[in-house]
């Protein structure tokens, strides 16, 4: 069932937009230099606005609106991470993380082209893969490795703490697997919403079933993006909810090892 | 093989390749001809033998006992000297390595020779009380460094120490941040080492009597006169050490010998070890291949000279503390580095001493330093690393950079200034406040605090809106008078030391012909930087009080902070240094010492910011100033490496005392895993150091832990965390530090 969807192309990935100029450009939330937790080694985080899920967790709410970014254009994008090319071919690479990057796909797909092929450094991309079924293989040339986040295995669930279905994100799931692409399979854990036993199970035996699958990150849950959600005037519904005690997190760890996975 | 033209017994060389050092003292030349690199890991290592960790539960339950109390017991009684007390022990059975500073551990002695005041007020505040004898022998017979200095010193000076627009001088205490080649005791032994000095002055027999050559000789009979009673004091705990080392164990105790006398007769303000643990390492490689030791046993003196170096204590003011925080003795240590011939100089004895924090848990002393270089072996770099994540307990501090200045047998003063062992010394001085520079420019010489004109001849700026050229004209001017007072200060202050509290036996281990440095250094750098950023690129205007002063700032609009790898101010912080490091270089040096600076506080930073008012890059008057070369506290707001990018942009050359910066981050933000956050520490480290980046001190830390170890210090006796250029004890901090080190940009990623 899981595989042989028909849903392809739900969402609209948004038109490529310019400047007076007519240069390529895009909503920037922000940069992060040297950030260690995004993908290997240490990362330039280019962090685009933007995003149609509405996650009752998601700790940058700030993004999800792709209006209140700053507009950039291509160009300036990489005079930022070119002042840290050196570093970055030493030490890590560049991020492309949100909001969901591939809302934007027109423009983050030239700056992973300049990326690559101009500043030569490694390449991720933190997505949800939503939108990918708009996008060709040859799309994700320029992308190294992918760090696919999979909120839920349950379709039901994925829909309420999401707000949009599943079936999308494991399609492109299986489609990178197909196409030998390297990902890092993201799960944020969160108490009383992902901690499941049996559904780990599920999302673990799903995961196992993948090629190229390098690790899978186990992130707890955190409230440290709790005052944006105030700051932006929205309701906080985890309120309540408290970070994973660290034996439940190495619980849900040990149920990805045990699949043969790496996990952490 | 060189036969040695020296009379000295061979039996302790036996197995050693010969070469120069054999004809005349050349430490690094028995370094180069005899030391094994090592390019592995550190699965060698072993753990705490029984008898060290028994021995380190000893010492740490009198440590506690210290902590309560501030300070364990005094010996009031006698001045110190390097024969002035019988031996002392922590458990002599026990103990591989003897050797107190007094006759019981943790008892600070007393060396009135640098300040008989600094002496009287910190026994007061103690609760302890001078001897009479001693007083009156320095109040009747013999000057003190501390009064000879404030004979000579001029109101204008005074008036800067007051104000605090020159803070931290070592006029009333040891100067300290001189390092004796200690190794040198142990590979030729005193005897030896007398013989030399002699020869030293008899060259000088002949020569024209002036002022120079007089000092000189009498300089060299101190050292004389000072290796012989090393060598009493040394009889006194049961050792020969006329004669070189002939086992490691020797080579140990006798380097131990000639760092003990130092601390025994000075109480300077940094007192390093150098650079020991290759040297080490030769006999250890020696011994182990004689299988006179194995790889316990060597970790064992390791270990036991560690315990050693971590009981060094002074005797100071609680004032003294709050200015350097907690009870440091900058015992540094160090390690690493490559050679000019391409090796790298880690050895297993690099490993063995950074092992030591593992073995005795982390803590401040000795203050191990890391000369790092891209070329060393990764199975070091990534263990450094791996001690650093774990401990906080080690500094990084660039070798590609210093070993073109100085060669490869430098060691670090203090906490970042580099010298060539046993042929270079430093006038340490403090440092001089750059922030209150500028607002004495604006205000026309008046102290911001206090409404005193301390500067005269300087006429106030008067319009509403700072002009960025007139704000940089006036602060030039003021620069200028301030290096010429600063200047005035430590040719006071190193003329008397000199005269009255000469380091005998830390000289006696220097070449006689030495380069010496004069170290001055600045303070308040970024808060310069940005205020100057703040009035260039946005509008700051002046509110002023009755009296007329520019009492506070108002910015209308946003500037470019330093610490964001932005060159519209990068730029200025690189030209503050360059220009007031120019304006020193014109003045005529004490001993014609070569000018140098360090962009160097402690937690000084603390005291500074106290004591500088309302700055226009809208910096709250009192508020901390950022340690070292770091950018203020929340503004480096794109991450350490665009922190650390700034930093690295001011030039070494202009600041050759060093160049200090302070990383503090959570575990979590180096990566998810243990060999994550290895690799990628090692990684910023490398290229750091490629960006000409001169030092870091790392941090990882957790920030719960820290509001933790405030309220319950009796659960955290090691809490270790670096300061600029140092490890400090978190626990011995006062409140106000603690809450700056907290605040102080903690680099969160999620």
């Amino acid at each position: 069932m899981i595989q042989n969807s028909e849903v392809k192309h739900l969402g609209v990935i948004t038109p490529a937009c310019v400047d007076e100029q007519g240069r390529l450009s895009g909503f920037v939330h922000s940069f992060e230099m040297g950030s260690a937790v995004d993908g290997p080694g240490m990362r330039f985080v280019l962090f685009v606005s933007g995003c149609q899920f509405r996650c009752l967790y998601c700790h940058n709410p700030d993004t999800v609106k792709m209006h209140n970014g700053t507009i950039m254009t291509v160009n300036n994008v990489i005079e930022e991470i070119d002042e840290y090319a050196s570093f970055l071919r030493t030490a890590g690479g560049l991020t492309i993380s949100g909001g969901e990057p591939l809302m934007q796909a027109h423009f983050i797909s030239e700056i992973l082209y300049l990326a690559k092929h101009d500043l030569h450094l490694h390449t991720t991309l933190d997505t949800q893969g939503f939108l990918a079924g708009h996008l060709e293989d040859e799309w994700f040339d320029n992308v190294d490795l992918i760090l696919l986040d999979i909120k839920h295995i349950d379709p039901d669930r994925y829909l309420e703490l999401t707000s949009k279905p599943l079936q999308p994100t494991l399609d492109f799931a299986h489609r990178l697997s197909a196409m030998g692409k390297k990902m890092w399979i993201r799960y944020v854990l969160v108490p009383g919403y992902t901690d499941d036993f049996e559904d780990v199970e599920k999302l673990a035996e799903f995961v196992a079933t993948l090629d190229g699958v390098e690790r899978v990150e186990v992130l707890p849950f955190h409230k440290m993006g709790e005052h944006k959600w105030e700051e932006l005037g929205f309701r906080y519904h985890l309120k309540e909810v408290q970070p994973p005690s660290p034996d439940l997190l190495k619980r849900v760890i040990d149920q990805f090892r045990k699949r043969g996975l790496t996990a952490c | 093989m060189n036969s040695p033209e020296t009379n000295l017994d061979l039996q302790p060389w036996i197995n050693f390749k010969g070469g120069e050092w054999q004809k005349c003292i050349n430490v690094r030349d028995f370094i180069q001809q005899n030391y094994s690199p090592y390019t592995g890991d550190g699965s060698f290592l072993t753990s705490a033998t029984e008898r060290t960790r028994q021995l380190w539960v000893e010492i740490s339950a009198l440590i506690e006992q210290e902590r309560l109390k501030g300070v364990l017991d005094v010996s009031s009684d006698i001045g110190s000297s390097i024969t002035a007390h019988k031996p002392g022990y922590i458990n002599e059975k026990l103990e591989l390595i003897v050797g107190l500073q007094t006759d019981a551990p943790l008892k600070r002695a007393i060396v009135p020779n640098g300040g008989l005041r600094m002496v009287e007020a910190g026994l007061q505040a103690y609760g302890f009380e001078l001897n009479a004898s001693v007083k009156e022998a320095f109040q009747r017979y013999r000057k003190d460094h501390n009064q000879g200095v404030f004979d000579v010193y001029s109101p204008d000076i005074l008036a800067c120490r007051r104000s605090g627009i020159i803070t931290g001088l070592p006029d009333a205490y040891g100067r300290g941040r001189i390092v004796g080649d200690y190794r040198r005791v142990a590979l030729y032994g005193v005897d030896f080492l007398i013989a030399d000095k002699k020869r030293e002055k008899a060259e000088l027999n002949d020569m024209v009597f002036s002022e120079e050559v007089l000092r000189s000789r009498e300089e060299l009979s101190e050292q004389i006169r000072a290796l012989e009673e090393l060598k009493q004091m040394a009889a006194s705990y049961g050792f020969d050490i006329g004669a070189a080392a002939s086992t490691a164990h020797e080579a140990v105790q006798w380097t131990y010998f000639g760092y003990l006398a130092a601390i025994k007769e000075q109480n300077g303000a940094a007192m390093s070890i150098g650079r020991i643990s290759t040297f080490l390492d030769i006999y250890i490689q020696r011994d182990i291949e004689a299988g006179i030791l194995n790889e316990s046993s060597a970790q064992e003196l390791i270990d036991d000279l560690v315990i050693k170096l971590r009981i060094v204590r002074f005797l100071r003011t609680p004032e003294y503390d709050l200015l350097f925080s907690g009870d440091p003795a900058w015992v540094t240590e160090a390690i690493g580095g490559m050679g000019e011939d391409g090796r790298t100089l880690v050895t297993r004895s690099s490993f063995r001493f950074l092992h030591s924090l593992y073995n005795l848990g982390p803590a401040p002393e000795p203050n191990l330093t890391v000369l790092w270089s891209n070329a060393m072996p990764k199975g070091f770099k990534d263990f450094c690393s791996r001690v650093s994540i774990e401990t906080s307990a080690i500094q990084y501090e660039s070798d590609d950079l210093m070993r073109e200045h100085w060669g490869d047998d430098y060691a670090i003063a203090c906490c970042v200034s580099a010298m060539r062992i046993g042929k270079q010394m430093q006038f340490f001085g403090a440092r001089c406040n750059l922030a209150k520079a500028m607002l004495y420019a604006i205000n026309g010489g008046v102290d911001e605090k206090t409404g005193i004109k301390i500067v005269h001849g300087f006429e106030p700026i008067t319009s509403e809106y700072l002009d960025y050229d007139e704000v940089v004209a006036k602060f030039e001017q003021m620069m200028d008078w301030l290096a010429t007072t600063y200047i005035k200060a430590l040719n006071a202050i190193h003329f008397m030391h000199d005269k009255y509290h000469y380091e005998r036996i830390e000289m006696a281990l220097h070449d006689r012909d030495i380069l010496r440095t004069m170290a001055c250094g600045i303070a308040g750098l970024s808060v310069a930087a940005d205020s100057l950023s703040a009035i260039k690129h946005a509008k700051v205007r002046v509110l002023r009080d009755e009296q007329g002063l520019a009492s506070d700032f108002a910015i209308e609009g946003e500037y470019p902070a330093y610490g964001n790898n932005d060159d519209r101010v990068d730029d200025i912080a690189v030209w503050l240094v360059e220009t007031f490091m120019e304006k020193i270089k014109k003045h005529k040096t004490y001993r014609d010492s070569v000018p140098t600076q360090s962009v160097l506080t402690i937690t000084s930073n603390v005291v500074y910011g106290k004591k500088t008012g309302n700055t226009p890059d809208g910096r709250r008057s009192g508020e901390p100033f950022a340690p070292g070369a770091n950018a203020m506290n929340g503004r480096d707001k794109k991450g350490f490496i665009a922190s650390g990018a700034s930093v690295a942009k001011l030039p070494y050359d202009a600041a050759l005392d060093g160049i200090s910066w302070t990383a503090t981050c959570t575990e979590g933000a180096l990566g998810h895993t243990l060999s994550d956050r290895v690799t990628n520490l090692s990684n910023c480290v490398d290229v750091f150091c490629n960006a000409n980046g001169f030092h870091v001190n790392v941090n990882v830390l957790n920030r719960d832990t820290l509001l933790d170890a405030m309220e319950h210090p009796e659960n955290y006796p090691q809490l270790t965390l670096r300061v600029s250029g140092y490890a400090v004890n978190f626990i011995k901090l006062t409140r106000e530090q603690q809450l700056d080190v907290i605040n102080r940009t903690f680099h969160l990623s999620f």
